[in-house]
């Protein structure tokens, strides 16, 4: 455990926030170029698995465990959000036989 | 070659893959992958606790649940709705716009020291359990009442109405 956690002595936090950013954009333009609901709310857990690994990055860099118990609840949070969206998810396919988020263009009504 | 750049450079590439691949199953499957290196992400910052519950809850029931999911609606190559292209490169003009934006205003903050373990126990379970025992019992307990709404909600939701069928 001691030499694998040497190797990341050397990386400057800034490299933890670009990588997060990356990811996060990825997130964005997911959402942005699908149509399919279900690859969108995977994109939404990018987003989410992003911000989670910058708290985390940022806790260690503090030596503050605060970061990693909010983590931890923001795990907590997406089983909760997940199973409801899914739940939401299923329940428009059996009403409009797809989950292409177009047909629900009437929901702006 | 530092062993961090590796992973993150999979973690990129696997991120792409996700919002790219045609099929929705192989999107999971590519999403897992991602995950997959953030929970060595976690490991590499000795937030030991986090890469466990990354595994288990992710992995193991998140992703699970989305591919049961999938599995319910028949859905293939042939019925997955395409967008038009110009909206597509309206879209990566405007995530790359965000990222951009980001990039500079970190470029702005100069260089940042390392990321040093200053306590190297700091993400044990050890050290966390007493963290969320003490400081946040009450959030620890309301996200319970949390997860007890969400799942009355996800059953109340996915269950038929009876008058309708």
């Amino acid at each position: 455990m001691e030499n694998i956690t040497n190797t990341i002595q050397t990386i400057p936090l800034n490299e933890y926030i670009l990588l997060s950013a990356i990811i996060f954009s990825i997130g964005v333009v997911g959402v942005l170029i699908r149509r399919n609901a279900i690859v969108i709310f995977m994109s939404v857990e990018l987003m989410l698995n992003a911000v989670n690994l910058l708290l985390t990055a940022f806790s260690v860099y503090h030596g503050d465990a605060s970061g990693q118990v909010f983590v931890f609840f923001i795990m907590a949070l997406a089983a909760a959000e997940v199973a409801v969206g899914l739940a939401i998810i299923v329940m428009v396919y059996r009403n409009t036989n797809s989950i292409d988020i177009n047909v629900l263009n009437r929901l702006k009504w | 070659m530092n062993i961090f750049y590796f992973i993150a450079f999979l973690s990129v590439f696997f991120a792409i893959l996700v919002i790219t691949a045609k099929n929705p199953v192989h999107s999971i499957l590519y999403l897992i992958l991602t995950f997959f290196t953030f929970t060595i992400h976690y490991i590499l910052l000795n937030a030991q606790f986090l890469a466990i519950v990354n595994f288990i809850v992710y992995l193991g029931a998140i992703l699970v649940l989305f591919l049961y999911t999938l599995m319910l609606m028949n859905l293939n190559k042939e019925s997955e709705p395409v967008k038009a292209n110009f909206i597509k490169i309206a879209a990566v003009i405007g995530g790359g716009c965000f990222l951009v934006t980001i990039v500079a205003s970190i470029k702005a903050l100069g260089a940042s020291p390392a990321v040093i373990l200053k306590d190297p126990s700091l993400g044990l379970v050890k050290n966390l359990g007493k963290v969320l025992f003490n400081e946040y019992l009450l959030p620890f307990e309301v996200s319970s009442v949390l997860l007890l709404s969400a799942m009355v909600g996800a059953v109340l939701l996915a269950t038929k109405d009876p008058k309708t069928v």
